[in-house]
């Protein structure tokens, strides 16, 4: 039963990954950059919702919203701002400046709400504290199962948005080759925009579940889950959004076993070790393709 | 004959190599223009430039006597303009009908049903494999996809840039007679080519393009027996 705890705790964590390594995927399969600031938009989003909740008492459905509000607007700003003026120039101008918008918000945070780690409110703290099963020898929090379920209803919704959409066709078609999509008539730069603000919505949506199970929230909450995810996104294979979703599960389901079964201060270490081994074996990540062309 | 597209004096820079250096054309309506010339003459640049992916430093491109020289390339596509770019340049990932679907993009839902069933006709293959990912498609079937995806919009100019490049030769002649089907059936066609013979055969007016300039223009049954072209270009 310890195992089947443990099990979910880590599908559960993997899925707060998940939709983390989402946005990570997303923006880089459209803008061929890795947005390291995006972790800290998911602080961003946690902060935005405690805020709403213990100083404004709204009811933690309206924060969860406001924070994907905000976030995305803040996505959307980081893109104009700081990485659209870099469009063009070289990849290694934009990762640094991501670096530099990643610690623009940290300490942003630290001016506003201090360094002090809140505590923050589980959004689904009405539903009592957890659920048990087989006569008690299984607990299940609320929030282990909602996070799982958000994760599941955000794939399908992904898959049909890109499947099905024009806006999430576009996409697909300018993660695939910009050029030919502007002679398709496809604005590159709103659809750009686009994703980076889909991402940022998602990573409010992942603060707040994140704080919801481990509820210590500080400036630099968001950095660790950050570079996990980002993790999860090489390991499923970067620019595939089922590969993010898997490659988030198999992260967080390691992290908690290896937390359970080998050691709590080795188990980054070993998270890291798995996925340097899989980029060994296969360096496009699990479900990373190579593209060949055809002449 | 109605001036379709206008090009004066551009100038066209990669970094500091001046890669189009004055060029001027035109193309009426009805009609089909093309550019040969060798490999890296200009002729790929001076088309990206046209469809707005690249800038020229001077000079002016009138489109349907729009002057088009600072309108950015998504923004053309509505106008009338429609490129099948070098290389083809479809869309692997996606299916068939995807990547019709992106040729109209910028066309309204309603009219997309009768769109793909006018491309459909003309490429027949197409429909056959319309749920098939582009990317398993055939060298040749990926040009027919590209020229497909480029009609969606119903373009006033169709730009074709190098449709022979890569394919075996019964190929490239199924390419070319579609070329004429679609100037037949109205469809003004800027071809460029790197395969002078064909280009010239079907072509209304050529312009020779050397190192970024324009050493000959006419009438392309004149260019065909012109003898410089025929050594050059024509392997004579």
């Amino acid at each position: 039963m310890i195992f089947l705890t443990n099990l979910i705790n880590g599908l559960s964590l993997g899925s707060v990954y998940a939709i983390i390594a989402l946005g990570y995927t997303m923006v880089y399969g459209i803008s061929k950059m890795l947005n390291f600031a995006h972790g800290d938009v998911i602080m961003v989003g946690a902060y935005i919702s405690f805020c709403a909740t213990s100083y404004l008492n709204l009811p933690a459905w309206v924060s969860v919203i406001l924070a994907m509000i905000v976030c995305t607007a803040l996505g959307i700003l980081i893109e104009g701002l700081a990485y659209r003026p870099l469009r063009g120039t070289g990849s290694l101008a934009v990762l640094i400046t991501a670096i530099g918008v990643s610690y623009f918000l940290q300490n942003a945070a630290l001016i506003i709400w201090g360094s002090a780690p809140k505590v923050f409110t589980s959004v689904f703290s009405g539903f009592g504290s957890s659920i048990s099963l087989f006569g008690g020898e299984l607990t299940v929090t609320w929030e282990a199962l909602f996070t799982l379920v958000a994760a599941i209803i955000i794939m399908i919704g992904m898959t049909l948005f890109t499947g099905r959409t024009k806006v999430g066709k576009a996409m697909r078609a300018v993660s695939e080759d910009n050029g030919a999509a502007q002679l398709m008539g496809i604005n590159v730069n709103s659809t750009i925009s686009m994703t980076f603000a889909i991402g940022s919505a998602l990573a409010a949506i992942a603060g707040v579940l994140l704080c919801s199970s481990y509820p210590a929230l500080m400036p630099t909450t968001g950095a660790m889950p950050g570079i996990k995810a980002f993790t999860a996104a090489v390991f499923g294979g970067i620019g595939s959004i089922p590969g993010a979703m898997l490659g988030g599960i198999l992260i967080g389901v390691i992290e908690i076993f290896g937390r359970a079964y080998i050691s709590s201060e080795l188990s980054d270490a070993i998270v890291f070790g798995v996925l340097i081994i899989v980029l060994l074996v296969k360096p496009t990540g699990l479900l990373g393709k190579k593209i060949t062309e055809k002449v | 004959m109605e001036k379709i597209l206008s090009v004066e004096d551009i100038n066209v820079y990669y970094g500091a190599i001046h890669a189009i250096k004055g060029i001027s054309f035109e193309v009426n309506e009805g009609e089909i223009v093309t550019l040969i010339g060798a490999n890296g003459a200009g002729k790929s640049t001076t088309l990206n430039t046209v469809s707005g992916l690249l800038r020229s430093k001077t000079g002016s491109i009138h489109f349907l006597g729009e002057d088009i020289g600072k309108v950015p390339a998504h923004k053309l596509v509505e106008k009338g303009l429609s490129q099948v770019p070098e290389g083809r340049r479809v869309f692997l990932q996606m299916t068939v009908q995807e990547n019709l679907e992106m040729g109209a993009y910028t066309e309204k839902a309603s009219t997309i049903p009768q769109n793909l069933e006018l491309v459909y006709e003309q490429f027949p293959r197409l429909k056959e494999r319309y749920k098939q990912v582009a990317g398993t498609l055939s060298g040749g079937e990926q040009q027919m996809l590209a020229m497909g995806r480029a009609l969606m919009s119903q373009p006033k100019l169709l730009m074709l840039d190098e449709p022979s490049m890569g394919l075996a030769p019964i190929l490239v002649e199924q390419i070319f007679e579609i070329i004429q089907n679609l100037h037949k059936a109205g469809t003004t066609i800027l071809l460029v080519e790197q395969n002078a013979q064909m280009a010239l055969s079907i072509a209304d007016r050529a312009y020779v393009l050397e190192t970024g300039k324009i050493s000959l223009s006419g009438p392309a049954s004149e260019l065909l027996h012109n003898d410089s072209v025929r050594k050059a270009y024509l392997g004579e």
